[in-house]
C-alpha cells in the first residue's frame, strides 16, 4: 500500500475519533462514540501493519499481547474510586510510548548516515522532553492517588532552586541535541533529565490538587503524541495528540478555575503542606448542633425538597450505594431529590458523576454547581455528605481565608442544612468551616456509610 | 522552510481548534470518560510504535518500538475498554427496569 492510502486511512481514523468525541455530549450517544473512536483506532493499526511490510514480528506480538493483557485486566478490575490513579497510570504510558517512539526514530535516522534536520529533531526533542516528564510525572501521581507514598504535598528548601537548575539543564541538553542529533547519549541524557523532572515537579502538588495535575498530564500525553507526529510525518498522530491536548488543556482550566487558582500557582505553591495563615479560624466560633439519625430522618421526610451534597469522603467510606438507597427512599415518599456536583468533588474531572452512576444514581438528578446554586433558597434540607471546604462560606464571604474566591455550593441558603462527617476535623486545607456552626445546621456525625443506612431504616420506620 | 512542515503546522493548529470546540460541548457529568477515552485515543502514538518496532534496523531502535507498542497498547486497549464500562453505568439504566 502506498504512503498516500495510508494517509487517507489515518484520515479516516481521525474522523472517526472526532465524531466519536462529539457523541461524548451527552450520556446517550456517548457509548456509540466510544465504539466509533476504538474503531478508528483499529483501522490505524491495520493500516500501520499493513502498509510497513512488517519483516519482524516478535516485538510487535510481544509488546501488543503483553499490553493488551495488562490494559484489559486493568480496565475491568478497577474500582471507579480508584479511576484517578488509572487514568494517570495510562497517561504515563501514553506518553513513555511517544518518548520512546522520538527515540526510536532518532537512532533509525542517525544510523543511515544522514542526521536529521531541525524540522525533524525538534518535534523528536519535545516529544521526548514531553513524553518523558508525562511518565515520571503521572507515576508519581500513580503513587500518591494509589497511597504508596504519602499523599500530601512533599516540599523542601530550596526546591525552587533545584527545579530551576534542572530546567537549565534540560533547555541545555535540548538545544545540545537539536544540534548534534547522531549523539544517541544525548537522548539518553534528556530521557533521564526530563524523567527526574518530570518527578521534581509532581512531588510537591498536594492529593487535593490531583485533578489539575492529572489533567495537565493529560493534556501532555496529547501533546508528546503530536510531537511524536511531526518527528515521523505521521498527521494521523498529530490531529489525535492535538485532540487529546485540547482535552486536557481545557479540562485543567475547569479544575484551576473550580479551585480559584492559577495553574502556576497549583504548580508551585504546594497547597496543603501545613502552612495555613492564621486569619483562617476568624468566623466560626458559634455553638455545633448535633442530631441522630431519627432526627434527621424525620426532617428529611417532612421536607418537599432535598439536595444531596456529596464530596471525596462519601467515596472515601464507599457511602454510595447507601446513599442512593436514602434518595431512593426520599423520592418514594415524594421529595424532590437532586444530587450538587462540585467540579473537584473528586480526585478528577468528573469523578463523583462516575461514583454515583455505578451506585445507579440517574444522571438527570445530577446537577452542575453553577445550575443549582439558585435552587439552594428554595431548598428544605441541603445534605453535606463527605464535603467539606467546597461547602466553606468563608470562600464566598471572608477575604481572609485562604480558600477565599473559590467557587462554592452555597448550601448555607437552603431552610435546613444537615452535615455527615466523621469528626469536627478540618478539610485538606486546614480551615475551619463556618457552615458548621449556623443556626439551621445540624451535624450527623458518624461514618457517612452507617450514617445514610441508619436513616434509611429510620425513615422506614416511620 | 518546506511546504510539508507548514501543511503538518495547519493540520496542528486546525485539529487544537476542532478539539477545543468539541470538548467544550461535553457536559462535565463525563469529564471523566472523556478522560480515559481521550488516553485511549493518545495511544495513537502506537502508529509510530508499530513502524519503530517493524523496522529493518536491528537492535536498540527495534526493542524501543516493541516497548512502546506494548505500552500504547495498554492505552488503547484499557482506554476504550474502561471507557465504555464507565459509559454503560451513565446510559444502560433505561434497560434496567428494577432500579
Amino acid at each position: 500500500m502506498t504512503e498516500a492510502w495510508s494517509q487517507l486511512a489515518y484520515l479516516i481514523a481521525s474522523a472517526c475519533f472526532i465524531v466519536g468525541l462529539k457523541r461524548l455530549s451527552s450520556p446517550r450517544s456517548a457509548p456509540s462514540g466510544n465504539r466509533l473512536a476504538a474503531i478508528g483506532m483499529l483501522i490505524a493499526i491495520v493500516v500501520t501493519l499493513v502498509q510497513s511490510e512488517v519483516i519482524r514480528y516478535e516485538g510487535i506480538i510481544a509488546g501488543a499481547l503483553v499490553g493488551s493483557l495488562i490494559g484489559a485486566v486493568a480496565a475491568y478490575r478497577v474500582q471507579m474510586t480508584a479511576m484517578p490513579q488509572m487514568v494517570a497510570a495510562f497517561n504515563g504510558f501514553g506518553g513513555g510510548a511517544s518518548a520512546l517512539v522520538s527515540g526510536a526514530e532518532l537512532m533509525r535516522l542517525a544510523s543511515t548516515g544522514s542526521p536529521p534536520e531541525a524540522a525533524i529533531s525538534i518535534p523528536i526533542v519535545a516529544g521526548t522532553l514531553i513524553g518523558a516528564v508525562t511518565l515520571t510525572g503521572s507515576a508519581v501521581a500513580f503513587a500518591k492517588l494509589q497511597e504508596l507514598v504519602g499523599g500530601s504535598a512533599f516540599v523542601y528548601p530550596g526546591q525552587q532552586v533545584v527545579n530551576g537548575i534542572l530546567a537549565l539543564a534540560l533547555v541545555a541538553t535540548s538545544v545540545m541535541l537539536v544540534m548534534n542529533p547522531e549523539d544517541i547519549r544525548m537522548f539518553w541524557g534528556l530521557f533521564a533529565l526530563a524523567g527526574l523532572f518530570g518527578i521534581l515537579i509532581v512531588i510537591p502538588i498536594g492529593g487535593a490538587d490531583m485533578p489539575v495535575i492529572i489533567s495537565l498530564l493529560n493534556a501532555y500525553s496529547g501533546l508528546a503524541a503530536c510531537a511524536t507526529g511531526f518527528a515521523i510525518n505521521n498527521q494521523g498522530l498529530v490531529i489525535c495528540g492535538s485532540l487529546v491536548g485540547a482535552s486536557g488543556i481545557i479540562l485543567t482550566q475547569i479544575m484551576c478555575k473550580a479551585m480559584n487558582r492559577s495553574l502556576a500557582n497549583v504548580l508551585f505553591g504546594a497547597f496543603g503542606a501545613g502552612t495555613v495563615s492564621a486569619g483562617a479560624t476568624s468566623s466560626a466560633t458559634g455553638t455545633v448542633k448535633s442530631g441522630s439519625a431519627e432526627d434527621a430522618a424525620a426532617i428529611l421526610d417532612a421536607a418537599r425538597s432535598v439536595i444531596i451534597v456529596p464530596g471525596y469522603g462519601l467515596a472515601v467510606a464507599q457511602a454510595q450505594h447507601a446513599v442512593r438507597e436514602l434518595g431512593s427512599q426520599l423520592i418514594a415518599r415524594g421529595v424532590e431529590v437532586q444530587y450538587a456536583i462540585h467540579p473537584v468533588a473528586g480526585r478528577m474531572p468528573g469523578h463523583m458523576n462516575v461514583l454515583l452512576a455505578e451506585a445507579d444514581v440517574p444522571y438527570e438528578l445530577l446537577v452542575e454547581m453553577e445550575m443549582i446554586n439558585s435552587s439552594f433558597p428554595r431548598t428544605d434540607v441541603a445534605l453535606v455528605i463527605g464535603a467539606n471546604d467546597v461547602t466553606n462560606p468563608d470562600a464566598r464571604d471572608n477575604p481572609a481565608s485562604p480558600i477565599y474566591g473559590m467557587p462554592i455550593l452555597e448550601v448555607d441558603k437552603s431552610t435546613t442544612v444537615m452535615v455527615c462527617k466523621r469528626s469536627m476535623n478540618p478539610g485538606f486545607a486546614g480551615i475551619d468551616n463556618p457552615l458548621y456552626t449556623l443556626p439551621q445546621t445540624m451535624m450527623l456525625f458518624g461514618d457517612a456509610k452507617g450514617m445514610a443506612d441508619d436513616i434509611v431504616r429510620a425513615i422506614k420506620e416511620l | 522552510m518546506e511546504t510539508s512542515l507548514v501543511l503538518m503546522l495547519t493540520v496542528f493548529v486546525l485539529a487544537m481548534f476542532v478539539g477545543f470546540e468539541l470538548i467544550t460541548k461535553v457536559p462535565p457529568t463525563l469529564h471523566t470518560p472523556l478522560m480515559s477515552g481521550s488516553n485511549a485515543i493518545s495511544g495513537i502514538t502506537i502508529i509510530g510504535a508499530l513502524l519503530a518496532a517493524s523496522s529493518e534496523h536491528q537492535g536498540i531502535a527495534s526493542v524501543l518500538g516493541g516497548i512502546a507498542v506494548g505500552l500504547a497498547m495498554v492505552n488503547v486497549v484499557g482506554g476504550f475498554l474502561v471507557t465504555d464500562r464507565m459509559l454503560k453505568m451513565f446510559a444502560g439504566r433505561d434497560r434496567k427496569k428494577s432500579s
